[in-house]
């Protein structure tokens, strides 16, 4: 008796850990997917994806408190803007070095990070604010495990950005024309396609989905410029373990960095720290059986 | 310039550069700023290393301030706990540091391009916190201060010939020497055409019958020596090591600087060495209000202008100033289409469009 | 009435001049050839056209001058090139490739009609709209190719090698397809080919390219009968 209470016990928390671990993955999903949309455009990450997140949800911020505009218009407009910004790094700052090697075009994106987060700083300075939230955080029980709206919404909210994207992509004339134009830019450009906009484009896209990933960092952390330091990191792991040109997998290797960050945490005594490394083996023993992360191709060397 | 008087210049110029370095802290440096070049020497030795794995092996790897962070903290727990002579913990340090690097070998040869710069990069993130979670051993949050860090063991120091900072700037500039002139001869001999040749195309490299693991793991292992030693000198020199002192951002420092001497060049590792220490200073001084906004920018325009770093853009611009000499001098080249201009003649089908030889005529 | 007219065109690759000015006019409906021996620069001459090569010299387009315009524009003119190798998009669906051929324009119920008559030409593209194109026959591949271009609804469609790789008879079926589509819906053709027979039976008019400029040119029916020009440039 006193067992089967133990172990009833012991599968609840499992639960509620992994619950916890499917939200803060929801987090770790959407940034992991704005890398993996820059990636599959032009085979390269941008280290400065974090930081533009940063910066779109301080416009936000921008917008509650200066304009006192509500939620439910704040979080599109913001996506909007976003867009907009990405297109205009794209055309501005990328587009010398659009054919550059990797090394060099991951450089130009550090730099990107520098001026990000000074920028950020310079305008709204480091004092610590607190973002609203659209969903309460107050728990529920849902099947005896503890979760807040906020969780819910967290997870529903990646998985939906997923959805729309997936259906952009393989749905729409205009999704088809960029997967089409970063795979193969010279045809693309023989049958009409502006390949460059095409690039543009996806950085805007990359933008809006780093934006909303900023949205509903904000309201669990604090928002100052440094927000999304870790988180970038996290996604990173998240996008390779799910495969840099899988969206899915970004999506899906999220989630599993959460819960393995919540599992860890909780039940290796003492291993907080530790946390972190072990998310790095992780990743190592994927690669080294599925070189090209979970869901992605593994790279081909054209000889 | 004919190959030898580039040659000539070359050693020329290293020999001036290297007597000015000598004689350096003795008349012209003060103390802080000898110090500061004891940094550089020791961030050129890790540059050095990374140059060798990433420049000449092509494999990205991150994780170089992981390595550092053993050597720095090999050198402190040994010099602070066991009473080792910091010099003495220097060749532990590498040792320590290289075991590392083959460990990271293994699994780094089965991954490629952004993967393994990604996974070595959670690596590098890594050090900080596992760091913390070994208190005991490293001091945890706290760190360690190392007492006589700036001390040598032939009591030189100690008897005033040698400040403590001219100490740690002459250590690390024979190191540095040592370490360049050894890359160098790595580079020329079999051995850096084969890490080479993986650069250029493992497949190829392999058809060729060069063994990939073997130079793969060679190259991380070298390269994580050199970073055991850079971090342990670091120790040295700042008589402190902390779970932050090795972390993400100093492994991207690392990376900037290799790509702003030059990836694949030798020279690369000691501007780029330069640019690490002093740059941010400098960057706080143009724009006082944040020094990250023009550290960015600087780094963006030289990816436009300088791709290849200080030194390939350099070597261009020479290059460019003998391709001049040349079209001054040299006689004037054959007339556009001269070739095909014969086949067609030839077959007695295209009218003759260059001078007449016989009559002189167009 | 020239459609398309090229005046003394150069173009090189780097250091290396591939065409010593080229001038060639092709008359609007009518189906030319350019034949010639490997690296005789008729493929560059399609690339100049297209905007993937630098060139000096004039082309003319309609009367317009496309030279220097970069090749999504030079598509826009609504001129379709099949390159070298077909270009399929490999991992798109064969509908996807169809659809990216339509992908500027904004006429649904056109398109439409043209995906039917498409799919009329070639009847086992209905059935495969959503297999990769990867795993096409190259036959297979060459018709998609086709599709795609004509989905452009082009007024001038550039073809470079549609027999490289083929079998005899799949070549013979696409050349007919070729000529049908000249005949029926008066597209222009411009047609850079190896298989100099073949294409002379098919062309009106034929320039042979030797070392980047024409050496020969004259309707396709009298180089066809010309043995010193055979034999000196077409191999046969």
């Amino acid at each position: 008796m006193a067992t089967e209470l133990l172990l009833a016990a012991s599968f609840q928390g499992l639960i509620q850990q992994i619950a916890f671990g499917l939200a803060t993955g929801g987090l770790f999903a959407s940034l992991a997917l704005a890398l993996v949309l820059i990636y599959r455009a032009m085979e390269t990450i941008n280290f400065a994806q974090g930081e533009m997140a940063t910066f779109t949800t301080f416009i936000a911020f921008t917008l509650f408190t200066s304009l006192k505009l509500p939620y439910w218009l704040v979080f599109p407009i913001t996506i909007a803007l976003a867009m907009v910004l990405g297109v205009l790094v794209e055309r501005v700052v990328i587009r010398p070095v659009e054919r550059a090697p990797v090394l060099t075009l991951v450089l130009v994106t550090i730099g990107l990070f520098s001026i990000f987060n000074g920028v950020t700083g310079l305008i709204w300075g480091y004092v610590v604010r607190p973002f609203p939230s659209p969903l309460p955080t107050s728990p529920i029980l849902l099947g005896g495990v503890g979760i807040s709206y906020q969780d819910l919404g967290l997870i529903g909210v990646s998985t939906i950005v997923l959805v729309l994207v997936w259906l952009f992509f393989t749905r729409t004339q205009l999704g088809l024309m960029m997967r089409s134009a970063a795979l193969y830019p010279e045809m693309s450009r023989l049958l009409g396609v502006r390949v460059g906009w095409m690039l543009a484009l996806g950085w805007g896209l990359a933008a809006g989905v780093g934006a909303v990933s900023g949205m509903l960092v904000a309201p669990i952390t604090v928002l100052d410029p440094n927000m999304m330091g870790a988180i970038l990191l996290y996604s990173f792991t998240a996008a390779v373990l799910g495969g840099l040109d899988s969206p899915v997998g970004a999506v899906v290797g999220g989630l599993v960095v959460g819960v393995l960050l919540a599992l860890v945490g909780t039940y290796i005594p003492h291993a907080e720290d530790l946390r972190v490394a072990f998310g790095f083996l992780v990743i190592i023993l994927v690669l080294v059986f599925k070189p090209g992360g979970l869901f992605g191709q593994a790279q081909v060397e054209r000889v | 310039m004919a190959g030898l008087d580039r040659r000539f210049v070359g050693w020329g110029a290293s020999v001036f550069v290297l007597v000015l370095a000598i004689l350096g802290p003795l008349a012209l440096l003060g103390k802080f700023t000898t110090l500061e070049f004891s940094y550089v020497w020791a961030f050129a030795i890790a540059i050095i290393g990374l140059n060798l794995v990433i420049g000449f092996c092509g494999q990205i790897s991150l994780g170089n301030s992981a390595f550092m962070a053993v050597g720095g903290y090999c050198t402190a727990i040994m010099a602070l706990r066991l009473g080792w002579s910091p010099l003495a913990t220097i060749p532990v340090a590498a040792g320590l540091a290289t075991i590392g690097g083959i460990l990271l070998g293994i699994p780094a040869l089965k991954l490629k391009g952004l993967y393994l710069g990604v996974a070595t990069f959670a690596l590098a993130f890594s050090v900080p916190s596992v760091i913390r979670h070994f208190d005991a051993f490293t001091g945890g949050s706290q760190g360690i201060f190392i007492t006589g860090a700036g001390k040598d063991p032939f009591g030189l120091v100690n008897s005033g010939q040698l400040t403590s900072e001219q100490w740690l700037y002459y250590l690390g500039l024979v190191l540095l020497v040592a370490f360049f002139l050894f890359t160098r001869a790595l580079l020329r001999s079999d051995v850096g055409r084969a890490m080479r040749a993986v650069r250029d195309g493992e497949t190829v490299a392999q058809a060729h019958g060069v063994n990939l693991t073997y130079y793969k793991t060679l190259a991380f292992a070298l390269s994580a020596l050199m970073a055991g030693v850079a971090g342990s000198l670091d120790a040295m020199a700042t008589s402190y090591v902390g779970p932050d002192s090795f972390d993400v951002t100093v492994a991207l420092a690392l990376l900037v600087g290799a790509a702003v001497g030059g990836l694949g060049t030798m020279v690369g590792p000691i501007p780029g060495a330069l640019f690490y220490v002093w740059v941010p200073l400098y960057a706080q001084q143009i724009y006082k209000g944040r020094p990250d906004i023009a550290y960015g920018v600087f780094l963006i325009l030289l990816m436009y202008f300088m791709p290849q770093g200080a030194v390939g853009g350099f070597f261009r611009m020479v290059g460019l100033r003998d391709r001049i000499r040349q079209r001054l001098v040299a006689a004037p080249e054959p007339a556009a289409g001269g070739t095909a201009q014969t086949t067609l003649s030839s077959r007695g089908l295209a009218p003759p469009r260059v001078d007449d030889p016989v009559s002189g005529k167009k | 009435m020239p459609l398309l007219e090229l005046e003394n065109v150069t173009a090189s690759y780097g250091a290396v001049q591939a065409l010593h000015g080229i001038s060639l006019s092709v008359d609007e409906g009518s189906v030319v050839a350019m034949l010639g021996a490997n690296g005789a620069g008729k493929t560059t001459t399609l690339r100049a056209i297209s905007g993937l090569v630098k060139v000096t010299g004039s082309i003319r387009f309609g009367g317009k001058p496309i030279a220097g315009l970069a090749p999504e524009e030079v598509a826009r003119q609504r001129i379709a090139h099949v390159p070298e190798g077909r270009g399929i998009l490999a991992q798109l669906t064969v509908l996807e490739n169809l659809q990216m051929g339509s992908c500027l324009r904004r006429d649904r119920s056109g398109v439409k009609r043209d995906l039917d008559r498409v799919f009329g030409l070639f009847p086992w593209m209905g059935g495969r709209t959503g297999t990769t194109a990867a795993l096409l026959s190259g036959g297979e591949q060459q018709m998609l190719a086709l599709g795609r271009a004509l989905m452009m609804s082009p007024r001038l469609l550039l073809l470079d090698e549609p027999s490289l790789g083929l079998a005899p008879t799949i070549v013979r079926s696409i050349f007919e397809t070729v000529a049908g589509i000249n005949r029926e819906e008066g597209v222009t053709i411009l047609l850079v080919e190896q298989n100099a027979k073949l294409a002379l039976r098919a062309a009106g008019r034929a320039y042979v390219l030797e070392v980047g400029e024409i050496a020969v040119s004259g309707p396709g029916q009298e180089l066809a009968r010309n043995e010193s020009v055979r034999r000196s440039y077409l191999g046969y």
